[in-house]
């Protein structure tokens, strides 16, 4: 099975983010990226159906600060290629990412391209629909578990409250991976300078499809949501005991 | 019409999600300001529903096999059909499970402009901006989408349901289903396992996040939600690490709860997270990040290390239950 899996790197929500002078974007001074937690499920998913089916595995990812690196642990965990977009510049929309993908795909077999479910900043929608829609290829989304069959996977999609529906979808297809069936594995960093000193990541010029596929509408504003009235902030265990106590749940 | 907005109704096991009556009711306001008609896309679901979704001037329905489960694609195209037909200034989309497979297909195949994670639309002089609740919840992004067509995702929970619970008469209007691929099949819908602690049910929840840190510290959350009488709960990192079973999963993948108190520990307050637990009678959050959004809509918080203040609490409430 030739599997392709989809990463970005999105900004790091642990961190405290700041609106740049602007008002319309993140501040890029302060701004830590980390790779989108889903697609590390995605990865995780593609790596149990390689080993599963014997297939062969190859990580894309657009260029930018630490993809060498995200790049490669992926090839340390199991990855057997790693192809990197480059000469994009900034891509303001999920759906010009789309479209670099799409091109950087042109003319590669495959069967199951996988990504994230979403991420944090899927302002104009998910990766994995855009770039199915793009391609005419089936898609599910917030799949959890993938068995594979002949030339199809069946698969579940998770609803709310806990119910799942089974889905049998015809290769080849985009899924957009919930959570892999275990939790993603670890790469040791010895393990990751391993592959950086010997493995070599393909890459391919984004060239007319760059900034030019820029297809997303303007950001007028970026602002913290107001809070309202917001949390009466208490100072200590014993307000909390207080506030239990007024709520008769001590 | 070139002022209509279409509302797609969702729904499971023949009941219509509440997210279709937010929709509804923000649709109508939507549908007013652009001097255009309400109208439902109800693919599947039957007569029954399309009964129910009388907030709405127009229902059109498309039925036949293969719709009567939600299905990724067949169900795309025929909501594409029914965009087709009625032509709509804004479609509006639950950012939900299934709505994730309908927004961002029907957006490219239509040539249309997309905003999700949406929480607000303004109409300004003809132009159509939405605010996306985007990077966990800590920003509120405006994005202009111009006066052309658009599809519009929306947080469940980000509008009060009954505002589109109506009675009405809106006209029916079948739309024979589009031919489907065929590339995706419903094979069955699987409930979930019972045996656990129903968390739907408990008056307390304690509720662990991210900032728990590791596995084995979900016992100091355990030791907390015992003296209380209650039960613990998770945020779906936890689950998806395989930390509590999904039955212990708040949010938008997970079960809607409503405790008398909901004490979050390390809970950041990302919206898929909210949706699940703002009804409850009772927010209490604890988290080190005093920027955190869930200080946003708990009703009391303190910037603590959820450790000590689970000790001290869990000391406390032993010691007066004796």
């Amino acid at each position: 099975m030739k599997l392709i899996v989809l990463m970005k790197r999105v900004p790091d929500l642990v961190e405290d983010l700041e609106v740049d002078g602007s008002g319309r974007a993140l501040d890029a001074e302060t701004l830590k990226l980390t790779t989108n937690e889903f697609d590390e499920h995605a990865l995780e998913e593609a790596l149990l159906l390689k080993e599963a089916t014997g297939g062969e595995l190859t990580v894309v990812a657009l260029d930018g600060e630490e993809v060498d690196k995200m790049l490669f642990t992926a090839m340390a965990k199991g990855a057997d290629r790693a192809l990197k977009i480059t000469g994009a510049g900034a891509v303001g929309s999920n759906l010009a990412l789309a479209r670099l993908f799409v091109r950087a795909l042109e003319g590669r077999e495959l069967d199951l391209v996988l990504t994230g479910v979403q991420a944090a900043d899927d302002r104009d929608g998910q990766l994995g629909p855009l770039v199915a829609a793009l391609l005419d290829l089936p898609c599910v989304e917030v799949v959890t578990g993938v068995s594979p069959g002949e030339g199809s996977v069946t698969l579940h999609k998770e609803y709310s409250g806990g119910v799942v529906a089974e889905f049998e979808v015809d290769l080849p297809a985009v899924l957009g991976i919930q959570a892999a069936r275990q939790a993603p594995r670890y790469a040791p960093v010895s393990k990751v300078r391993q592959v950086q000193e010997s493995a070599t990541l393909e890459t391919i010029e984004s060239g007319e499809g760059g900034a030019a596929a820029e297809g997303g509408f303007e950001i007028v504003q970026m602002t913290p949501p107001e809070t309202g009235e917001g949390a009466q902030m208490l100072e200590g265990v014993d307000e909390l005991v207080a506030v239990l106590e007024s709520k008769g749940v001590l | 019409m070139a002022g209509d907005v279409l509302v797609v109704a969702e729904h499971l096991g023949g009941k219509l999600a509440d997210v279709t009556f937010e929709l509804l009711g923000r649709g109508r306001e939507l549908a007013d300001g652009l001097g255009g008609e309400l109208a439902a896309a109800l693919v599947g679901g039957g007569e029954g529903l399309a009964a129910e979704l009388g907030a709405a001037d127009l229902v059109v329905t498309v039925d036949g096999e293969g719709l009567g489960e939600f299905n990724p694609e067949s169900h795309a195209r025929a909501l594409e059909a029914v965009v087709e037909s009625v032509g709509p200034r804004a479609v509006l989309v639950g950012y939900t499970a299934m709505g994730m497979d309908l927004a961002s297909t029907l957006a490219v195949r239509t040539g249309r402009a997309h905003a999700a994670f949406c929480v607000g639309v303004e109409l300004e002089g003809g132009r159509l901006r939405a605010v996306s609740q985007l990077y966990g919840g800590k920003m509120n992004v405006t994005t202009d989408l111009g006066d052309g067509p658009c599809v519009l995702s929306f947080l469940a929970g980000s509008a009060p349901a009954e505002a589109g619970r109506k009675e009405g008469a809106p006209r029916v209007e079948p739309l024979a289903p589009p031919p489907a691929p065929g590339r995706v099949r419903f094979k069955r819908l699987i409930e979930p396992e019972a045996g656990d602690v129903d968390i739907t049910t408990q008056e307390v929840l304690v509720a662990v996040g991210r900032g728990i840190g590791g596995k084995d510290d979900i016992e100091v959350a355990e030791e907390l939600a015992e003296a209380l009488g209650g039960a613990v709960a998770a945020s779906r990192p936890l689950i998806d690490a395989g930390w509590l079973p999904k039955t212990r999963q708040v949010g938008k993948s997970g079960l809607k709860v409503k405790p008398k108190l909901y004490l979050a520990l390390g809970i950041s307050g990302a919206p898929e997270h909210v949706e699940g637990m703002k009804s409850s009678a009772t927010i209490v959050a604890i988290n080190t990040d005093k920027h955190a959004p869930i200080f946003g809509f708990a009703h009391y918080g303190m910037v603590a290390d959820l450790f000590d203040v689970c000790e001290e609490l869990t000391e406390i409430v032993q010691d007066r239950k004796g």
